[in-house]
């Protein structure tokens, strides 16, 4: 009887890494409901698109790397890439500014540096930065929410994603945009002047964060990541802006929770923070990332030039990872007797 | 009964499969017709055999020696003849023979004249070790380490025994401590006697309710004594992990768990201990856990050690699979078994022989995306992505950096990767070339030290063959100068030098003397010289002598003024000692 020699364990726990990646992209969905929700129809072509791009992206040049097609296209990697650049981007984007940040995502970020699991970067936020600084005029424009504005209907989503121009019929200023263009003004002034705000941090928006915040914390349970790099990030924003926060004067750069669910807030702290291959290694490597984010996140939004900073944070720390990681190494067994 | 406090990092909640051996009673297995008994059961040198081939052995019969207090020596499980001393395939990872002896039963199972030590109260430490040593009983919950060695340790508090049992599909210290708890419980005192503990504590998972009931019962009820539980979690039964639940302690990286004064046995080695001293039985069976769908039936077994696997896989109704698997331990540290004629040893404590669908195939690895999964079961508190990586690229510096010798292989990381990489696998590659390595750089320092030592030794045999030929010179010459005639006279050179030392030192004296002098009566001597001259010059001016001439002699009396002036503002040495 000739024997099947295996190495040890013999056993594994049936969570491959096509079930990690399949459960991010269902953790999206509640944020995907309120995006399209509040901003019509195109953030699915949106979703489409990106998607749509990416894997072909990622399967161009598993062709290239002459790796096999079934195999590495099934860990649906590309997928999630895809559907984090999508909603990322403002709806009814054309196609070709999709494309450009999905190849941007999949072909440099990610397969110059090795493909998956190699990549210093966050794809989705390389592939973001780029259109951000490429097209800014395509890249600014948000539609209203559809409470202020009629968004566009399905067959006009879909016209939308083949014009060549940005969809200008109902575009509206965030209000991360209002806050940083109208820096004289006193926060309540703004508040009552400007229906964007909605009723904490912009009509919408809220619903939007909240969706992301209700997939992270999905994630969390099921022990996708812990909890130190979304803490640290939400912790140190909140800290921050609770610190500058006079009750809404003109130097005053928003309440923590206007901060915590506007813009990219939540899908940054529980999507994009928490790519594990571009962040930090150890717990409290996690919580100074998760941390530093906030910081730059605040720092960027009140002084700095755009109106929202995640993927200028997570880029910039996504730099300081591996030093980081140099610094906190966890200390093994034994080192200290613990009373736990 | 109690219930632990602590817990440690990590770990993993696998299926567990106990139900599927646990529900039959221990079964004495048959005499096989072949024994193998490998002479490396244990970790520690090899035994010596002590029979030769033809000679007839019997149940009990010591056949090889322990080298040294390090090991561990073996015995003959049945009666018989001695066939073979040969190279066999034993149980190992590698595939590799090692010398076993073989024998033929002949079935009658005569055993050797025996006693055992009821009263082993009377006997002094060193005794009770020696007979456990020759008793050959090493640890049987897995690593092997001599028993004897691991009690032999001072200072000991509190001796722990291992029930844990936390690897699936083993039931074989479940069922010893369900059916034989009365006899653990005395080899526990046997144990405690030796190492002197003021206090046992006995772990047991909260997946064993008839082991912990039966335990309980056999339990003396003294407050030394304790039963603890936990919740079960693998690794819980690494003797690390385990004392840090029991106590809420971690044992010092490098060092072992007697230096916080602790000793840890297994149920089944407190069994044994107990067999050896009371009964007088060397270690010759142990109890094996038989399970896997491949298996008709299924339970525990106590087997001769030395039994082939095959002949209890047959035993116990093995079916053919396509692609047929054999593990020796559980499914999370046991290794796959090279062939299945190998016999079972003492630290055999499973055979598991899963069906395809029961244990699948591993799947090929996907890259790592650094998911952290790992590093949050890792027992060890280690970061096994960050070791995997160095792994690959073999940093080894930053292998030592991440502590991977603190790695205990147990699978956890591996278990939990989605990607399914084989984790330890590499572990346990880089581990064994960092072995490799500092054992190269050890022989290289000893070299060195001895090139270094040689280098001395030589230098100083030259230096001494340089002394003894100067003694033989001097001894020569003073021979030589004895018979000459200037014998009674002191050596004519020396003298010569004595007196040049004494000229030169006379001399010395004398310009220092002069010197002081030379100071006074060179004024003097100048003022002369300077009125000689004056008087030259009248002389001169008077004969209208050439105005060339007297200018040289104003100039000479110049010169001459100026050295006096020089002297007199210069105080003399003579006014300095004033």
């Amino acid at each position: 009887m000739s024997l099947m020699r295996t190495s040890s364990p013999h056993l594994s726990a049936a969570n491959p890494v096509q079930h990690v990646m399949q459960q991010v992209l269902l953790a999206l969905i509640p944020g995907l409901i309120a995006l399209i929700h509040f901003f019509g129809p195109g953030v699915i072509f949106n979703l489409l698109a990106a998607c749509g791009f990416a894997v072909l992206c990622e399967a161009l040049v598993l062709r290239l790397r002459g790796y096999d097609l079934r195999f590495f296209l099934s860990d649906y990697s590309a997928l999630v890439t895809g559907a984090l650049l999508a909603v990322s981007i403002p709806p009814y984007s054309p196609w070709w500014l999709i494309f450009i940040g999905a190849f941007f995502s999949i072909v440099v970020a990610k397969h110059l540096f090795g493909g998956l699991g190699q990549n210093p970067f966050n794809p989705a936020m390389v592939g973001y930065v780029v259109l951000l600084i490429s097209f800014p005029v395509y890249m600014t424009h948000w539609t209203a929410p559809s409470d202020l504005a009629n968004t566009p209907g399905l067959l006009q989503s879909f016209a939308s994603l083949w014009s060549n121009e940005y969809y200008d019929g109902t575009t509206m200023a965030t209000p991360l945009d209002l806050m940083k263009q109208n820096e004289g003004q006193m926060l309540t002034f703004l508040y009552a002047n400007n229906p964007q705000f909605g009723s904490y941090a912009g009509l919408g928006w809220e619903w939007v964060n909240l969706g992301f915040l209700a997939g992270g914390l999905w994630m969390l349970h099921k022990k996708l990541f812990t909890w130190h790099g979304p803490v640290g990030m939400l912790a140190a924003l909140g800290i921050l802006s609770a610190l500058f926060y006079d009750d809404g004067s003109s130097a005053s750069g928003g309440s923590p929770l206007f901060h915590w669910l506007s813009g990219a807030t939540m899908l940054g702290a529980f999507f994009i923070i928490t790519d594990p291959a571009s962040g930090a290694t150890s717990n409290l490597g996690r919580l100074l990332f998760g941390a530093m984010v906030g910081v730059l996140v605040y720092c960027i939004r009140v002084w700095g030039n755009y109106p929202d900073a995640v993927a200028f944070a997570v880029l910039l720390l996504n730099f300081c990872a591996p030093f980081i990681d140099y610094y906190t190494i966890p200390k093994p067994y034994g080192t200290e007797d613990s009373q736990s | 009964m109690n219930t632990a406090k602590h817990t440690f990092h990590g770990g993993i909640r696998p299926l567990e499969h106990k139900e599927d051996s646990n529900t039959t009673p221990i079964e004495i297995a048959p005499i096989p017709p072949m024994l193998v008994l490998p002479l490396q059961q244990h970790s520690g040198p090899t035994a010596k055999p002590c029979v030769t081939e033809g000679e007839y052995v019997y149940k009990g019969q010591m056949i090889a020696n322990a080298a040294d207090a390090s090991g561990a020596s073996i015995h003959a499980s049945s009666s018989g003849y001695v066939v073979a001393i040969e190279a066999r395939l034993v149980a190992h990872p590698s595939g590799m023979a090692d010398t076993c002896i073989v024998i033929e039963t002949d079935g009658l199972d005569a055993a050797i004249e025996t006693s055992g030590h009821p009263n082993w109260r009377n006997l002094n430490r060193v005794e009770l070790l020696d007979i456990l040593h020759r008793s050959g009983i090493v640890g049987l919950g897995g690593a092997g380490f001599p028993t004897a060695r691991k009690l032999n340790t001072d200072s000991i508090d509190t001796l722990i025994i291992n029930g844990t049992e936390c690897e699936p599909y083993i039931t074989a210290d479940d069922l010893c401590m369900r059916e034989r708890a009365a006899d653990i419980i005395r080899g526990c005192e046997i144990l405690k006697y030796i190492v002197g503990a003021n206090s046992v504590i006995v772990g047991i998972e909260d997946n064993k309710p008839e082991a912990i009931e039966s335990m309980g019962k056999a339990m003396p009820s003294s407050p030394d004594w304790k039963l603890v539980t936990f919740p079960t979690k693998y690794p819980s039964g690494g003797e690390k992990q385990l004392i840090e639940i029991l106590t809420g302690r971690q044992v010092p990286r490098g060092g072992l768990p007697a230096n916080i004064g602790i000793v840890c046995q297994n149920v089944g080695t407190a069994f044994a201990v107990k067999e050896a001293l009371e009964d007088g039985k060397p270690l010759i069976s142990r109890i094996t856990t038989f399970t896997g769908q491949a298996l008709s039936r299924r339970g525990n077994l106590e087997v001769r050690l030395g039994t082939p696997v095959s002949y209890l896989l047959d035993y116990m109704g093995y079916t053919e699979q396509k692609v047929p698997r054999l593990i020796m331990g559980g499914p999370m540290m046991g290794f796959a078994l090279p062939d299945a004629t190998v016999p079972i040893v003492k630290t055999t404590n499973c055979i598991l022989a899963p069906d395809t669908n029961e244990l699948p195939l591993p799947k090929p690895a996907q890259p790592c995306i650094r998911c952290g999964f790992c590093a949050e079961a890792c027992p060890a508190s280690l970061l096994p992505q960050q070791l995997f990586w160095h792994s690959k690229s073999s940093n080894f510096d930053q292998l030592d950096k991440h502590a991977l010798d603190d790695c205990i292989e147990c699978g956890v990381c591996s278990y939990v990767c989605p990607s399914s990489i084989p984790l330890v696998q590499y572990f346990r590659a880089s581990k064994h070339e960092m072995r490799m390595r500092r054992n190269e750089q050890q022989q290289a320092d000893k070299a060195r030290e001895r090139f270094e030592a040689r280098q001395q030794r030589l230098e100083r045999e030259a230096l001494e063959r340089e002394a003894t030929r100067a003694a033989r010179k001097a001894a020569a010459k003073a021979k030589a100068a004895e018979s000459s005639r200037f014998a009674d006279e002191a050596d004519p050179v020396q003298a010569a030098i004595e007196r040049a030392k004494a000229k030169k030192a006379r001399l010395m004296q004398q310009s220092q003397q002069g010197a002081q002098m030379n100071a006074e009566s060179a004024l003097d001597s100048l003022k002369t010289k300077l009125a000689a001259q004056q008087s030259t010059l009248q002389q001169a001016e008077a004969d209208e002598k050439s105005e060339k001439i007297t200018t040289a002699l104003q100039a000479s009396i110049r010169r001459l003024e100026q050295q006096i002036a020089e002297s007199e503002t210069k105080p003399p040495s003579k006014d300095v000692e004033e």
